[in-house]
């Protein structure tokens, strides 16, 4: 078996929050044990609410955030004994933002080319060929060189952002909501650019987002995150039509789709998302979850594998235990 | 069957230092007690400062004009300020976008939901309290006294629009504008707040405006939609005809983009509007979309192009005929 490009074992962050004067100190477990596998070419999708920890682990990819325990392995070699430089050179970042990602009071050439700089590749002139070729591999017209970020529209700078994360040559790009903040119209040709650009590039995405429509379109596999543990992973196509964790079958029935007719869903989640400085006993998820039983809430469930690599963390599945499923509740 | 609310050739004009900015141009539409009207288009379109102009909330330097926005036979383009003040959170609530900002950080939950129906009603404060109780059970709000103590940071995003919710239904209005409700919002929560609000909406048997640039929740929220693109309704219908049988070339592009799961295939081009919305310092002449438009011809550049109404529901804005529209749509699909 070939080594997985990217390789996360059992890794896990944790934060010291609350420690001001009065208050106790209080740590929060953003990440907790997570372990993933990305091979060559994939997209992994990870999904999830907002503060279920994915930015977190994306920090923790892109080597931005050490990891409190666990490794990640890129290539076979942790990420923490590759020098800066070089980890800089081959994982990279697109994020959600691109008015705020960018230095205003640079140029779109001197924004783009800054990693050549940096990184001491190629001679000025050299680096004004690549520089022009990436422009034209990811669509921006040449005039735009010496324009400044605030002259170009959300999607020109999305562009921009890329353009930046792929002159390296990376062989990971972590994409953090790349198209949440643009309109539908300008998002679908973001979408369609990154789907050709790895093509053309033979890259290697994460994709966090929490758009399932999108993650269903332009992903290989999906992982799904709840309080910092990832209770489902499995190929895209399996995931949208086996899922079986109960959180999975709440996000999928939570997609609001352009079809008229099929009114609002309801997602059978309560209300309240836990917090995660106090996270629930036993599987964290039990007291949103509309199967639980008593079990759930004492120990906390194990991954069990699945076919291809897939695994789902929930006691419904677990042959070992006591639990029964009624499926027709779904 | 007379309109709750009717819009009667809205513009709003605001002077910029370029020139007049014209982003609302002879807006139309109407929304009928108890019903849902969804008016989407991307940013830059219009779609809040229209809302913004029918409470009269618009920012200093803008200009409204127009025909008329005849709210239960009252125009209030005519309304004084008073007038205005003791219509909106009384017969007119306003859900905005983010929660956080649109509730005083500095007062607790009850005192700004009691104080809403102490200013519109003759009521005392034991009697507005125990309205906003009731309303926040009514939004799912558990430990409702408790919860009327503690301030809107203290809450979480979803709470918290919930809270601005119960707090728009005090006075129990007759219309609800809500300006993106749920964009700031997780998918899960989302859909909770608009189940939420469409059974309020029933049980209450209010009119909602919704607004929205997400096409998903337009299908599934709405009863009519109205699209708008740069400053203008280009496409006004049922939701089921808007959907299924656009008739503007935008409110197809449009669909064309989104991805459905199951339906488009895996990996495949995303339909895409090429181009940008056009400036709206000073005046478009002719159709304001056909630098986008796959079907522009000569006379989308010369011609004004009117909103075409087809039967009472129906309108859109554009040259072609409904057949010779989708004839050419069908044309472009088979060739790509």
């Amino acid at each position: 078996m070939t080594t997985p490009l990217l390789q996360s074992n059992d890794v896990s962050r944790q934060f010291t929050v609350g420690a001001g004067v009065f208050s106790k100190k209080q740590s929060l477990m953003a990440v907790n044990g997570v372990s993933l596998d990305v091979a060559k070419g994939d997209v992994l999708a990870l999904v999830g609410e907002s503060g279920c920890g994915k930015s977190t682990l994306a920090l923790m990819l892109l080597g931005l955030l050490p990891a409190s325990s666990g490794t990640i392995l890129l290539n076979g070699q942790p990420v923490s004994s590759i020098p800066r430089l070089e980890l800089a050179r081959r994982v990279q970042p697109i994020f959600q933002d691109p008015y705020s990602s960018l230095n205003p009071r640079k140029t779109i050439g001197d924004i783009i080319s800054l990693p050549l700089r940096v990184h001491n590749i190629g001679a000025p002139e050299e680096r004004q060929g690549m520089l022009e070729s990436i422009m034209d591999l990811v669509g921006l017209p040449k005039r735009y060189v010496t324009n400044y970020p605030n002259q170009l529209s959300g999607g020109q700078r999305q562009r921009v952002a890329i353009a930046r994360a792929l002159i390296m040559k990376p062989e990971l790009v972590i994409c953090d909501e790349p198209t949440s903040a643009l309109d539908v119209s300008v998002q679908s040709q973001i979408l369609n650019l990154l789907m050709d650009l790895r093509e053309e590039l033979g890259l290697t995405y994460v994709l966090i987002s929490h758009n399932l429509a999108v993650v269903e379109h332009i992903a290989t596999r999906v992982a799904v995150m709840y309080l910092g543990r990832i209770v489902e992973e499995r190929e895209t196509d399996a995931l949208f039509s086996k899922a079986e964790h109960p959180y999975t079958h709440a996000l999928l029935a939570s997609v609001l789709t352009p079809e008229p007719r099929l009114g609002i869903p309801d997602s059978h989640l309560g209300i309240e998302f836990p917090n995660p400085i106090d996270p629930p006993s036993g599987c964290t998820f039990h007291p949103r979850c509309p199967h639980a039983t008593d079990a759930c809430g004492v120990r906390a469930p194990k991954a069990i594998q699945r076919e291809d690599g897939a695994f789902v963390e929930c006691h419904i599945y677990d042959d070992d235990e006591a639990v029964t499923f009624k499926s027709e509740a779904a | 069957m007379s309109a709750l609310l009717e819009v009667k050739n809205l513009s709003v004009d605001i002077p910029l230092a370029a020139g007049m900015l014209h982003p609302v141009q002879k807006v139309n539409f109407h929304v009928d007690k108890g019903e849902t009207l969804c008016i989407v288009g991307e940013s830059g379109c219009g779609k809040s400062l229209t809302s913004l102009a029918l409470m009269n909330l618009l920012p200093k330097k803008a200009i409204r004009a127009g025909d008329g926005i005849l709210f239960d036979g009252d125009d209030l383009l005519k309304a004084s300020h008073r007038e205005m003040a003791s219509l909106r959170g009384n017969r007119m609530g306003m859900i905005f976008q983010e929660p956080m900002t649109s509730l005083n950080p500095s007062f607790t939950i009850g005192n700004q939901m009691e104080e809403i129906m102490l200013q519109h009603r003759k009521v005392s404060r034991q009697e507005a309290r125990d309205r906003a109780v009731y309303l926040l059970e009514k939004v799912g709000i558990t430990g409702a006294h408790r919860r009327l103590g503690q301030y809107p940071h203290q809450l979480s995003g979803g709470l918290r629009q919930r809270v601005m919710i119960a707090m728009t239904l005090m006075c129990g209005p007759d219309l609800i504008i809500a300006d993106e409700p749920t964009t700031a919002l997780d998918v899960t929560i989302q859909a909770q707040i608009l189940l939420l609000l469409a059974e309020l909406q029933r049980e209450f048997d209010m009119a909602l405006i919704l607004i929205t640039h997400d096409l998903g929740i337009v299908a599934r929220v709405a009863d009519r939609v109205a699209v708008m693109y740069a400053g203008q309704v280009v496409e006004q219908g049922t939701v089921e005809q808007v959907f299924e049988q656009p008739l503007h070339p935008y409110t197809r592009g449009l669909l064309t983009c989104i991805p459905i799961p199951g339906k488009t295939k895996r990996g495949t081009h995303l339909g895409s509007i090429p181009g940008m919305v056009p400036s709206m310092i000073g005046g478009i002449q002719g159709c304001h979309f056909r630098d986008r438009c796959p079907h522009a011809f000569s006379d989308c550049l010369s011609n004004s192009v009117e909103l075409r109404s087809i039967d009472e529901q129906r309108a859109y804005r554009c040259l072609l005929s409904p057949e010779e529209s989708a004839r050419q749509a069908a044309a472009m699909e088979a060739a790509q």
